[in-house]
């Protein structure tokens, strides 16, 4: 992003301003390498990384990386199944990154990775509460998104559709009613599938995109990175520029009828 | 004493602190949380917390994912 771009139009999420309005994830990477020429194609400032124990090799590549490109990190709780699991999770995360921020995941099984709402809802609370700055992962649910920003969220990040599927907005109405309500930025989050899908998110009004499988496991992620983001600037542009109303019939872009030449006798 | 620190087992002397396994280990300075049982062993105590004869201990850093 420019520094115009910035300036003009920037994503603010609690204190933090971003040019960005492309969130990575960082999984389905088959290498750093790729995941590098991913990340800088897609110009992100903020992508998550999940917690895991310590593999022998000892090392901290993807955060090195991050802290590289000047890329804020944001850990997720990602694998977590109860509201305990998120939270020590969460803490564990503000240990090792030093950030409060943290994006909430607490899913119900590993068949559909879900958001399980009652346990998202309670670490929401939780940990809010402990002092951490919570962007929670949520079903596209218009009641559950205002729960959540009740609860203290900073943003609210609906699904598209099960995470890693592809399967795009599948209910587009949803989205807009989570937009219409929302005194937060809504981040959509999850089942983006290719760029036209991204532009429709913000298109629908979201403020965000956060996607990481289209671009980690697409046959070239560093050319879909650079899709993404001009798919997420295309669809900000065009909510802002205020899209035409959907019409039955035809009209006419063309000057009347009236001034047209007609052939009387052919 | 026995320590188990992601889920392998450390010959530690008695007495040893939290920081003391982080060294053994050859853990990075920076990036890592420790975890001991449910807790999470905050940076500032990892020097002043002992461990014990079968304690478990969970050190977690970054990785891609989500």
């Amino acid at each position: 992003m420019t520094a115009t771009q910035t300036l003009t139009d920037p994503l603010v999420i609690a204190d933090r301003v971003f040019g960005s309005r492309l969130i990575m994830g960082t999984g389905g990477a088959a290498n750093l390498e790729v995941l590098q020429r991913a990340l800088v194609a897609a110009q992100t400032e903020l992508t998550t990384v999940a917690m895991r124990r310590m593999d022998a090799a000892g090392g901290t590549g993807v955060l090195d990386l991050l802290r590289r490109l000047g890329i804020e990190p944001l850990p997720n709780t990602a694998g977590c199944h109860t509201a305990a699991e998120a939270v020590l999770t969460a803490r564990l995360a503000r240990e090792a990154l030093a950030t409060n921020w943290v994006k909430l995941e607490v899913v119900a099984d590993d068949q559909t990775l879900l958001p399980d709402p009652i346990e998202l809802l309670d670490a929401a609370e939780r940990l809010v509460d402990d002092g951490f700055t919570v962007l929670p992962y949520t079903n596209d649910d218009p009641v559950l998104a205002q729960r959540l920003e009740q609860a203290g969220c900073v943003a609210v990040m609906p699904l598209g559709s099960p995470i890693g599927t592809g399967l795009g907005i599948r209910n587009p109405h949803n989205i807009e009613l989570i937009v219409a309500r929302a005194g937060v930025p809504v981040i959509l989050d999850a089942g983006i599938g290719t760029a036209s899908e991204a532009a429709l998110a913000m298109e629908l009004g979201c403020s965000a995109v956060l996607l990481a499988t289209a671009v980690t496991r697409a046959a070239d992620p560093e050319l879909m990175a650079a899709a993404m983001r001009d798919g997420v600037r295309a669809g900000r542009n065009a909510r802002l520029a205020g899209r035409i109303p959907q019409r039955f019939w035809a009209q006419a872009s063309s000057p009347p009828r009236a001034g047209a030449i007609t052939v009387q006798n052919e | 004493m026995i320590v188990v620190v992601n889920c392998f087992e450390y010959e530690m002397p008695e007495g040893a602190s939290v920081g003391d396994v982080l060294r053994a280990i050859k853990a990075p300075e920076t990036g890592i949380a420790v975890a001991r049982g449910d807790e999470v062993v905050p940076r500032a105590a990892w020097d002043t917390t002992t461990v014990r004869d079968g304690d478990g201990i969970e050190v977690l850093t970054a990785v891609q994912g989500g």
